[in-house]
């Protein structure tokens, strides 16, 4: 079931939230007057939207044409701050990229948070205030929502799901199966940042440079691209698994193999530092701002032309082709100009001990 | 970071892999064994072997510390994360090694172990610190590159009366194995050895004398694919000049004498253990250290009395041959039709510097694709 999240400021209390040292207690999930206090004072005055403002237990929403894409995804962090972003930022950037990536338009989200008891107001205030900012500066509503308080230790500190809408126009087909050999593969920038940066907040690891996450929501970026190129075959965000995951999902999806070169893909020297100490390969660190993209070759200047004029791609490169391969490799031409295989991770990647 | 970068230029890496080739003689081969786990991941990441001319064969060697403990001190340390009750701190790599009956970390976790991933020890003490009314064992693993590390954590724990810590401990030395894969001095056919870098920092290079005064060569190299190259070329020109020696090719980082400090933290706090069982070369004598006397409240074999039980290997796994460098990953059976980096059953493809996880990670397109799992 869920609430809905009020659309009425009431009389809730005789004192508002103390967003400064309060902390969640179970009585914000309990349904009481604790609860409609925590949804008004915090997340309607936030994500203040006509939708949200309808107060029912489902949002009512006008009709758009095109095919209806929706897609929903957990976000699981922690810390749930991080240099570049947070949990609420990253949860709306990773939803609306989810539907990007099958070139449609996203146009609503809703968001379910399950909040440890214990977890302070003003740390969940702030990343309220970071989600509504990325959902404001993406444009795509969080229209309805959801929130749940757990005891103490059966959350890490916080969970947040966020479901997305949107509409792709008829005739856009973009599919892993669709992928021709001979195309090209365009990655739109460096990798590997986002998965580092939650690394060294995560372990207290300090670098020379600062690392950043990459979290950005890529539909602007996408809405170029295809208004450019309608041709694209497939877009995909290496997100978990990094690039060597997502290629190798593809590989096997097109039934086709691909060969990327190693010198061609971007990577921050800062994060390359940091996986030379770690032991750790970027091809299989996690991006949270970054999309590949496959499109037949005869197009790929003009879309990594493209790619580049946007602030989102502007360190975009070819970085491979797909071609025949019965066993559906992913194959990296070294520097050295040896070859060798790139393989999805196996468990997940643990720093080496020397 | 052109630090990196230099050392994989590919102009370079192909001016080296041709003076190789002028250096060869072609009536004969030569048996090269890269020691370290580390040295394996970077030939294999890089595929070196490609570029070197037929004669030149790299043999995997022993050095790396995952593949080499064997399972029954991993049961030791499930036992004493799920029937102790001791927050277990240990290093990721330790994460997935099977131990009897394919136990591991992993799915003592899973079983509701507690057992944390930690850095350094530094990071267990600390734990040890927050959880004062819970035993922290620290699960030691490594060659010396990583010992100094737990013999610090045994001083400070000395000093501050830790009374809740201690180091189950499984610390290897590097000369032992070298010897117990060389023989002990009569024949062998290998013909020089890449000593491994990291470790070299700690012991030095003085240790390899007494292979080079058996006529073998020694070049110690660092980890960079343009390392590996340039000790080829050298361990060449010295097997063909019949001058084995050893040369110091990772002089950016290691002198002849090591790191003293850390080599006196060691002799201080974990003297050499008698006999201590590898596997895949039994049990090698003075090959392993122990928790000395004098901090033996922090030993966790004394502490909660454990009693080590040997366990044979997987049957038709090969990993004690692989580490030997009798054998190849691919001459297994299990290698990728049921042994793979997912679901391992021998060490050799659990550590992710394994000769098999390696081989198959980086080098699986030059095998037949009707090789087991391959073709999946």
């Amino acid at each position: 079931m869920s609430e809905p999240i009020t659309s009425k400021r009431g009389n809730f209390a005789a004192r508002s939230l103390d967003l400064e040292a309060g902390r969640v207690d179970m009585n914000h999930g309990g349904g009481g007057r604790a609860m409609a206090q925590l949804v008004a004072e915090l997340f309607q005055a936030e994500f203040n939207n006509p939708f949200l403002a309808q107060g029912n237990d489902a949002a009512l929403l006008p009709s758009a044409a095109g095919q209806l894409v929706m897609t929903t995804d957990a976000y699981v962090v922690s810390p749930l701050f991080f240099p570049g972003g947070d949990i609420g930022s990253l949860a709306v950037h990773g939803t609306i990229n989810d539907i990007a990536m099958v070139g449609a338009r996203p146009l609503y989200l809703s968001a379910a948070f399950v909040i440890e008891e214990g977890l302070p107001l003003a740390d969940l205030a702030r990343i309220v205030a970071s989600m509504a900012r990325a959902s404001r500066e993406a444009g795509v509503p969080v229209v309805t929502g959801d929130t749940k308080v757990v005891e103490r230790g059966k959350a890490d500190g916080l969970f947040i799901t966020t479901t997305g809408v949107g509409t792709v126009p008829e005739g856009i087909i973009f599919s892993g199966d669709r992928i021709r050999s001979g195309d090209a593969i365009l990655l739109s920038g460096s990798i590997g940042d986002h998965g580092v940066a939650i690394m060294s907040a995560r372990e207290g690891l300090s670098f020379n440079a600062p690392i950043e996450s990459d979290s950005a929501a890529l539909h602007d970026l996408v809405t170029a691209m295809i208004a450019a190129v309608p041709e694209i075959r497939c877009l995909r965000d290496p997100t978990r698994g990094g690039l060597a995951a997502t290629l190798n999902e593809l590989a096997t999806q097109s039934e086709l193999g691909f060969v990327i070169e190693e010198t061609a893909i971007p990577i921050n020297p800062v994060v390359r530092g940091a996986c030379e100490i770690l032991g750790l390969d970027p091809l299989g660190i996690a991006n949270e701002g970054k999309l590949i993209a496959f499109c037949p070759p005869e197009h790929a200047a003009m879309l990594l032309s493209v790619m580049q004029a946007h602030p989102l791609g502007r360190d975009a490169a070819i970085i491979g082709t797909a071609g025949q391969d019965p066993r559906n490799f992913v194959r990296l031409r070294t520097s050295l100009g040896t070859e060798r295989v790139v393989d999805w991770l196996f468990g997940s990647q643990l720093p080496r001990i020397c | 970071m052109n630090l990196i970068e230099q050392f994989r230029d590919g102009g370079l890496a192909h001016a080296l892999c041709d003076a190789i080739a002028a250096a060869c003689r072609p009536d004969r081969d030569y048996r090269l064994m890269e020691v370290c786990g580390g040295h394996t991941h970077v030939i294999a990441r890089y595929s070196l072997e490609d570029l070197l001319p037929p004669q030149v064969r790299l043999v995997h060697g022993p050095g790396c510390p995952v593949c080499v403990l064997p399972a029954g001190r991993i049961d030791l340390a499930i036992g004493l994360a799920l029937d102790r009750g001791v927050i277990l701190c240990t290093y990721g790599d330790m994460m997935r090694v099977p131990g009897s009956h394919r136990a591991t970390l992993t799915r003592a976790r899973a079983a509701g172990a507690d057992i944390r991933m930690v850095l350094s020890t530094l990071d267990a003490l600390r734990i040890a610190h927050e959880n004062p009314a819970r035993e922290v064992v620290f699960l030691g693993i490594g060659f010396e590159t990583t010992a100094p590390a737990t013999a610090v954590a045994l001083k400070v724990a000395r000093s501050e009366a830790l009374a809740n810590f201690s180091v189950l401990n499984n610390h290897l030395l590097t000369a032992p194995a070298l010897r117990a894969v060389l023989g002990e001095g009569d024949e062998t056919t290998l013909d020089g050895l890449i000593a491994p870098g990291h470790v070299s920092t700690i012991i030095g290079t003085r240790l390899y004398d007494e292979f080079a005064e058996r006529g073998q060569g020694v070049y110690v190299a660092g980890f960079e694919p343009l390392d590996l190259l340039e000790a080829v070329l050298l361990l060449i020109r010295q097997i063909n000049d019949r001058a084995p020696r050893v040369d110091n090719g990772y002089s950016r980082a290691l002198t002849a004498e090591g790191n003293p400090r850390a080599l006196a933290a060691m002799a201080e706090t974990m003297p050499e253990r008698r006999g201590f069982e590898w596997r895949g070369l039994g049990i090698l004598a003075d090959s392993a250290t122990q928790i000395g006397e004098d901090f033996a409240a922090f030993d966790a074999e004394r502490r909660f009395d454990l009693c080590y039980e040997p366990v044979p290997d997987p049957k038709s796994c090969i990993c004690a041959d692989i580490v030997r460098g009798a054998r190849r990953p691919e001459a297994c059976k299990l290698f990728g039709t049921v042994c793979t980096p997912d679901d391992p059953i021998g060490p050799c493809m659990v550590s992710s510097e394994g000769a098999c996880a390696a081989q198959w990670r980086f080098g699986r397109h030059r095998l037949a694709p009707t090789a087991g799992a391959v073709a999946a």
